[in-house]
């Protein structure tokens, strides 16, 4: 009697069908069913979401970015490395003109977010910023309740036009941040008062209760420790099935963790950009392998 | 500690360095000592005078605050009361001359002595009787006992101020005077309570009967109207210059400029009231409204430089958070940035206010040294304000306004520390936490 | 143990050591098919085995390339970080053994050319058939996690060794009795030799889920074979064979 014992979970056959001598039963129950992983190389990487060609930088005299080119793809995790200083947060801040805050600013260059260039005039930046939402590296919730502040981002868009429909959005950026059980019961106590896991967790439901296509983040789990960070990676993870994610860490640890396609930057120059598996096994530029392996200085 | 072992350098060589370290130890300790010590000394003197200050005050004017009457049995003379016209008599006259009789006193023929007597009482005696009879007219004929405070110069004798040691040239009551006063407090006429009189009654002629109330209005008017004024504009201009001014060598020159005019002598604004809305706007001389408006150009420089700075000291992530999420720039300031400087803001307004109401050089200039009776009802009405009744009271000859003087500088002071109580309160009732 | 709090990373890891485990049922298999085609001269299943070897080979490159990418983009530490050296160290024992296994099926083909030797095959069919149980307990042991069982599978090293010593001597007498079958019997003596070094095989995979799950190194040196006094009359035994 034949029988294919290599018929593994995913249902691809391995062995040829031939006759065994060893117990059926153990090898059979040797090729463990295991659900697919959502491992880091292993999922395609969406359509190009965010094109940025030729982009510079200057603040007064001093120019942070020199001609970047980089094609973010939609649906995942993008991480931008590099030492201190190297342009990455200055360049994360481009994506959603929050560089114009900041007096004598000068951005040249082309950024696209599908197809539309978000520094032409026609652009409002408070729309755009409703778009491309922001985490920072300090959880900075407002003062105000966990409720208010999921509710603002669509107060202030006016996204919903009925109380039930506010507090739809927020339980649902809340559960989706998974923070929802955390704080179901005391929606209106302060978001001040919640750990700094928590409050990070808070501003990342903020972002998304606008439902944003874009997420910038900024270092966000710097200020963290590590069960903290772990939650936050695991909750990048999951939104990375919803948004585009772009996240500028200075761990390398995590950059390799969590995302899909890294870029590295130095000295406001983007050296090299790729699959992060490809990044961290085999880097083709000697800046890059030097800055990962920790040879730099 | 070990003795170093003989031989071995290192250990000899720490034991160096820990020699000199505690040598140098001892001088730093000591320096850190006499610094507390001066540091404290300082705090002393200054309390100290704060003390002696605030003591003397108290001194001088703790005795304003009660006043004698004295109640005299009035015969409502019929012969003397005009039926038709009671108020028409002259009650001061027919009270002297009854006291003169009862004290068994016989009276010149120039009625000098009436005179005499009719010092020793304060002109409100007359105002008493008559109301007392327009009320009931059937009193006529009637002895009764009516009360009304001593003159200010009787009063000043019962508080101890004037005595018999003073040579009589020198003083403002007679020995015959006095003797009447001692008569009558013998008698169980003359009775001391406290003055009312001094914070229900505008500003007086007989200090007997001045008091603070028209001041205070005034005062408080005058203080709306700043507050009205400046605290908008200062607010608001701080807002745009700190938001959304763009950063160039205009917004700098106004900043220096801020900042001088919070320095310039306020006597400068008063002329500048003078000239400006009295002279060119013909606005009512002496009224709230204009010394409302001079003051509010005196503080509108402190609010804005202390709204500037409550705005900068806001967190910038939360600016950050905000535009992040797409809120406009005025959005982001005045629902986020503003309510998060409140209580600086509060502070420095209230504080503002509370050195507007102490200022005493514009309000002369704008011409509120002249004597105003009552308590103003608008703010268009000439009044005066409390610094300038102190100023009044201080030149004005009569002794009695020495007290009063004093009482009147202790009421300022209860006012500013209500409202500076008033600042924190409300500061603390409103700082949040971020 | 906890679930890791990121879901993929545990995720990954499973898969590792599902595949590592499949590898192993399938080395598992070749082993015991060679041995049934040396038994019954089936020339089929031989071709079969030699065949199926180049799968082997892909697993152990995928195997590995997998566990590299793990510790690269996970830096898994402790317990993870043993569970992923030991998939590594499993593999190169797996596909050795694959490759012994397709030596032994090409050996196979030559033997069934000939005469049949059923004392001898029969022989070598009871060596095989422990050392293809050892295989599977020390297999079960991996998926398991049992220290236990794998630590049993280390301390039997000795029964292949003296099984392979009696064939060695079985061999030797059968090549002195008959110098016709010497061709034959060095084929027998390499597929001992093959199945002898598939038991050691066995025993480092024993020694590595010991270090994987516990941190240690076994302490103590393995159970060989050493001579008793009767031995000391029968020609010398296999000096390799410790």
């Amino acid at each position: 009697m034949k029988i294919n014992l290599f018929r593994a979970a995913d249902g691809t056959e391995s062995g040829g069908g031939a006759d065994t001598g060893a117990d059926v039963r153990t090898a059979a129950s040797r090729a463990m069913s295991v659900p697919q992983p959502r491992s880091n190389g292993d999922a395609p990487v969406g359509p190009t979401k965010i094109a940025a060609r030729d982009v510079s930088v200057s603040y007064g005299d001093k120019q942070a970015l020199f001609d970047v080119s980089l094609d973010i793809p939609d649906k995942t995790v993008t991480a931008l490395i590099g030492p201190s200083g190297c342009g990455k947060s200055t360049f994360l801040r481009t994506m959603n003109r929050m560089n114009d805050t900041i007096p004598g600013c000068r951005v040249t260059g082309r950024i696209e977010i599908d197809g539309e260039d978000i520094n032409a005039k026609s652009i409002d930046p408070v729309l755009l910023r409703a778009r491309v939402g922001m985490v920072f590296q300090k959880p900075n919730p407002f003062p105000k309740t966990i409720y208010e502040n999921v509710a603002y981002g669509p107060r202030i868009h006016g996204l919903t036009s009925t109380k039930a429909e506010l507090d739809e959005v927020v339980q649902s950026s809340l559960k989706r941040a998974g923070l929802w059980e955390e704080v179901a019961d005391r929606l209106h106590s302060p978001g001040t008062g919640l750990s700094g896991g928590q409050q990070q967790r808070l501003v990342i439901a903020r972002a998304i209760a606008v439902n944003p296509e874009v997420i910038l983040m900024d270092e966000p789990c710097s200020a963290l420790d590590p069960i903290a960070t772990a939650k936050i990676e695991e909750l990048i993870d999951e939104l990375r099935e919803r948004y585009c994610i772009v996240i500028v860490t200075h761990s390398m640890a995590q950059a390799a963790r969590v995302s899909q396609r890294t870029a590295f930057f130095h000295m406001g120059r983007l050296v090299e950009t790729g699959s992060t598996e490809d990044i961290f096994t085999n880097p083709r530029e000697r800046r890059t392998l030097d800055y990962i392996t920790g040879r730099f200085g | 500690m070990t003795e170093p072992t003989p031989g071995i350098t290192e250990s000899a060589g720490t034991d160096l360095r820990v020699d000199r370290l505690r040598a140098g130890l001892k001088r730093r300790h000591a320096r850190e000592n006499r610094f507390r010590t001066y540091g404290l000394l300082a705090i002393a003197v200054s309390v100290g005078f704060l003390l002696l200050l605030l003591g003397r005050i108290i001194e001088q004017g703790h005795t304003a605050f009660y006043a004698h009457t004295v109640t005299v049995p009035v015969y409502m003379d019929p012969a003397r009361i005009d039926r038709s016209y009671p108020a028409g008599t002259n009650f001061e006259q027919l009270v002297a001359e009854q006291a003169l009789v009862r004290f068994g006193v016989e009276d010149d023929a120039a009625g000098t002595r009436a005179t005499a007597m009719r010092d020793l009482f304060s002109s409100e005696l007359k105002y008493r009787i008559a109301e007392r009879l327009q009320r009931q007219p059937g009193l006529i004929g009637e002895t009764l006992p009516i009360a009304a405070p001593m003159s200010d110069e009787a009063d000043l004798y019962f508080k101890g101020e004037i005595s018999r040691s003073t040579p009589a040239l020198q003083r403002r009551l007679s020995d015959e005077q006095l003797d009447w006063l001692d008569r009558m407090d013998a008698e169980g006429a003359v009775s001391a309570h406290f003055n009312k009189a001094l914070f229900t009654n505008g500003d007086s002629t007989e200090p007997e009967l001045a008091g603070v109330a028209g001041a205070v209005v005034g005062s408080a008017l005058m203080l709306l109207v700043t507050a009205l004024i400046a605290i908008p504009l200062g607010v608001g201009a701080a807002v745009y210059l700190e938001e959304f001014s763009p950063r160039n060598r205009l917004a700098d020159l106004i900043e220096v400029n801020i900042n001088n005019l919070a320095a310039v002598p306020s006597i400068v604004y008063g002329l500048l009231g003078l000239s400006l809305f009295i002279n060119w706007m013909h606005l009512p001389r002496s009224s709230p409204l204009v010394g409302g408006l001079v003051l509010a150009l005196m503080a509108l420089p402190t609010i804005i430089i202390a709204t500037r700075s409550s705005l900068k000291a806001v967190p910038p992530s939360i600016r950050e958070a905000a535009l992040a999420m797409g809120a406009s720039r005025t959005q982001t300031v005045f629902q986020h940035t503003l309510p998060l400087a409140m209580p600086g803001v509060m502070t420095g307004s209230i504080i503002s206010m509370a050195h507007a109401l102490g200022e005493t050089a514009p309000l002369l200039l704008i011409g509120m040294v002249s004597f105003v009776p009552g308590i103003p009802t608008g703010i268009d009405q000439p009044t005066g304000a409390l610094p300038s009744l102190i100023y009044i009271w201080e030149n004005a000859s009569e002794r009695a306004f020495h007290e009063r003087t004093a009482a009147a500088i202790l009421v300022l002071l209860a006012f500013m520390i209500v409202m500076n109580a008033a600042a924190i309160v409300l500061r603390r009732r409103f700082e949040r936490r971020w | 143990m906890n679930q890791h709090t990121v879901k993929a990373y545990g995720d990954e890891l499973n898969q590792l050591t599902a595949e590592v485990a499949r590898m192993g049922g399938l080395a598992e298999a070749q082993v015991a098919d060679a041995v049934d085609s040396v038994a019954r001269r089936d020339v089929a299943l031989a071709r079969a085995v030699v065949e199926r070897d180049a799968r082997l080979d892909a697993m152990h490159r995928d195997i590995e390339k997998k566990a590299i990418r793990l510790i690269a983009l996970r830096q898994p530490v402790a317990s993870d970080l043993r569970k992923t050296l030991s998939a590594m160290k499993l593999v190169v024992d797996l596909e050795r053994t694959g490759d012994l296994g397709r030596n032994i099926a090409k050996r196979a083909l030559v033997l069934a050319e000939g005469e049949p030797m059923q004392p001898l095959t029969r022989s070598i069919e009871r060596m095989g058939k422990l050392v293809s149980t050892r295989l599977r307990d020390v297999l079960d042991a991996y998926t398991a996690g049992e220290v236990d069982r794998a630590l049993a599978v280390w301390g039997t090293d000795d029964e292949v060794d003296e099984h392979y010593n009696a064939l060695f001597r079985e061999l030797l007498t059968y090549m002195m009795g008959d110098p016709r079958t010497i061709g034959a019997c060095t084929h027998l003596l390499f597929i001992a030799k093959n199945l002898e070094r598939i038991g050691d095989h066995a025993t480092n995979i024993a020694e590595s889920i010991h270090y994987e799950i516990t941190g240690e190194e076994i302490v103590g040196d393995r159970p060989r074979w050493t001579p008793t006094p009767d031995d000391a009359t029968a020609p010398i035994a296999d000096p390799d064979a410790q």
